[in-house]
């Protein structure tokens, strides 16, 4: 279906961008503008107690109701999308860092590089997610960049094994056998020549583990093993407010409505991405 | 087959055997000092001694790991630092709890993810394709415990159906097992059902297209026997490599229901060592969930390969 609509369009003109990808990319910007405008667009301090407005329903003073302590929730949703995102991003981003290079390094030498890095994967993915992330988390005292370090670690073995499959496609072009035959050095070929071509499926694989990330994240710190109070994070007030879930449905409701809404524009914008940089994928969902 | 099944079987003891000295490793020898983990920092020296001493935390790492692995290996587990008993009914009863409520879920999500899959994939741009696709959307984005919440709000709270928590043996009465089971259930196979069935319809969607179908079609056959006999099999093949990743999807998602609908099993004991800091009992659960997660592995693969000779020799696969 998607190769009919390849072949009717004229070959020169490019092609329009995804819906997904406007809509996502729309509801995105609106939630980063939020993030960082957060703190000097809430109406009241995030730890401000109001011991006598505890736990009050959504009003004209209070949007978004406030939770057990009195504070303003709608504050704290506001403030909550900076950590959200923190992790998100923060955690792809580590996962990159190391995943890119080491995809590369196998996919490019084989050998007993391949294979020991291979190995190290297999061993890492022996664990689900959230299970591993819980090990690593275990045994250190919670924080905020820990928990972006260990879900970051999470899905490194992901990051590798997509790059490493990318890598050893590209190898094999003949601009490869080129760059080989001009001598060029090990790390020319490897982040001048192939990570320029291996780059869109792992742009928008990483779109999609932003997502994953994220929602690994808030699981881990509505566990209690990820951000610590008082902080403002979705995950946590989600944890916090479950005891009042029946009389103060507002507080878990509008944190879980944010995290969605988060994640839906990001798998939107990553949906998009596939559809723009790589309609050999797009094809397949 | 054999050389398959024996070299699957290597590389799993192989994966276990490495993941034994990580979880070992993170949990026991990296902290530093693990008796005032469990004391607490402001414990007195002679207590961290006597637990040391009784933790053989003062003989090498290696010795330490040694010691743990050959008691695993002979079916011991250890003891509980916190419960002060053995480890192994504790932990075997837990299983037993997480085996009953993965199991039904996991039966449930093949049984109903497969077929909205391939229901939706048949009906490809019809609305009710859209419809199935939107549902799924949305309920991927949505966390497994905010959904637990949710559904303990509406079906607990404000209706009380069901009992929010706990766990009631079969001993005393099937209705009553049934009805604290509902909604851990619930919980577990919406986002699976999801999942699965968001994989089944683009698996079915390509094999509609192939050529053999088109044969079939062209052949005059009815479309109810082209798509169960010609598409439907090849169209399910990945399923089943998928509902292994479920498997595991699901061991992640137990430790969320269980800590909220208080369910007596494997994930709320792990999360109970990992708050009590119960270090032994952290250790050996951690232990479990592998193997049990190799195993899913290690029948999807064979189950796989017993189905399609083509991919005899593939990497496990996984999330």
């Amino acid at each position: 279906m998607a190769e009919a609509a390849a072949n009717s369009r004229p070959q020169h003109r490019r092609a329009p961008l995804p819906a997904s990808l406007i809509w996502g990319g729309v509801l995105l910007t609106v939630i980063l503008a939020l993030a960082i405008a957060g703190p000097s667009l809430s109406p009241y301090d995030l730890d401000a107690l109001q011991l006598d407005m505890r736990l009050m329903p959504p009003s004209a003073v209070h949007w978004l109701g406030t939770d057990e302590f009195g504070r303003d929730v709608l504050s704290r949703v506001l403030n909550g999308a900076q950590s959200s995102l923190l992790m998100g991003f923060g955690a792809t981003a580590v996962s990159l860092l190391f995943g890119v290079p080491l995809g590369l390094v196998a996919g490019y030498y084989r050998g007993w590089a391949d294979e020991a890095i291979m190995r190290a994967v297999d061993v890492m993915i022996s664990l689900p997610p959230i299970i591993l992330g819980l090990l690593i988390l275990s045994v250190t005292s919670p924080s905020l960049w820990k928990t972006v370090l260990a879900v970051g670690f999470v899905y490194i073995p992901i990051i590798t094994r997509l790059t490493r499959g990318i890598t050893l496609e590209v190898a094999s072009e003949e601009y490869i056998q080129a760059a080989r035959a001009r001598v060029e050095g090990g790390w020319y070929i490897l982040f001048h020549e192939i990570l320029p071509n291996a780059w869109p499926p792992i742009i928008v694989e990483s779109a999609l583990r932003v997502t994953f990330a994220m929602l690994l994240a808030a699981a881990l710190s509505f566990l209690g093993l990820g951000v610590q109070p008082p902080a403002s994070d979705w995950g946590l007030m989600i944890a916090e407010a479950r005891p009042f879930i029946n009389s103060a449905p507002w507080i878990a409701c509008s944190a879980g409505a944010a995290l969605c809404v988060t994640v839906i524009a990001i798998n939107l914008v990553g949906d998009g991405l596939r559809e723009a940089l790589d309609p050999r994928l797009a094809r397949r969902r | 087959m054999a050389g398959y099944v024996l070299k699957r079987l290597l590389s799993i003891a192989l994966t276990m055997a490495v993941m034994s000295v990580l979880i070992f490793w993170i949990t026991q020898v990296m902290p530093g000092n693990v008796a005032y983990m469990i004391l607490g920092d402001f414990a007195s020296p002679q207590d961290v001694a006597t637990l040391e001493a009784k933790l053989g935390l003062n003989d090498p790492a290696y010795v330490q790991y040694l010691r743990w692995a050959t008691g695993l290996l002979q079916g011991d587990l250890g003891r509980s630092l916190v419960m002060d008993r053995p480890i192994a009914p504790v932990l075997w009863d837990a299983v037993g709890k997480s085996a009953i409520l993965a199991g039904i879920s996991i039966g449930l999500v093949a049984l109903l993810g497969i077929s909205l899959g391939v229901y939706a994939g048949v009906r490809h741009g019809r609305i009710s394709d859209h419809i199935v696709s939107v549902a799924t959307y949305i309920n991927i984005a949505i966390p497994e415990f905010l959904w637990a919440i949710v559904i303990v709000m509406l079906f607990a709270g404000y209706l009380n159906w069901f009992p929010a928590t706990g766990y009631s043996d079969l001993s005393s009465g099937f209705a009553s097992w049934a009805r604290h089971l509902i909604l851990p259930v619930f919980t577990l196979v919406t986002g699976l059902i999801a999942h699965i069935s968001r994989l089944t319809r683009s698996s079915m969607i390509d094999t509609m297209q192939t050529q053999y179908v088109r044969a079939a079609r062209a052949r005059g056959l009815p479309e109810k026997l082209v798509i169960r006999r010609h598409a439907l099999p090849n169209a399910l093949l990945p399923t089943i490599t998928i509902l292994a990743i479920d498997v595991g999807i699901m061991m992640g998602g137990i430790v969320v229901v269980e800590t909220i609908f208080s369910y007596p099993g494997l994930g709320r004991l792990l999360m109970f060592a990992i708050q009590n800091m119960d270090v032994p009992l952290l250790q050996a659960c951690m232990m479990v969930i592998t193997f049990v997660y190799a195993a899913a592995n290690l029948i999807a693969d064979l189950l796989y390969a017993f189905l399609n000779p083509k991919v005899r020799y593939g990497r496990s696969s996984s999330e």
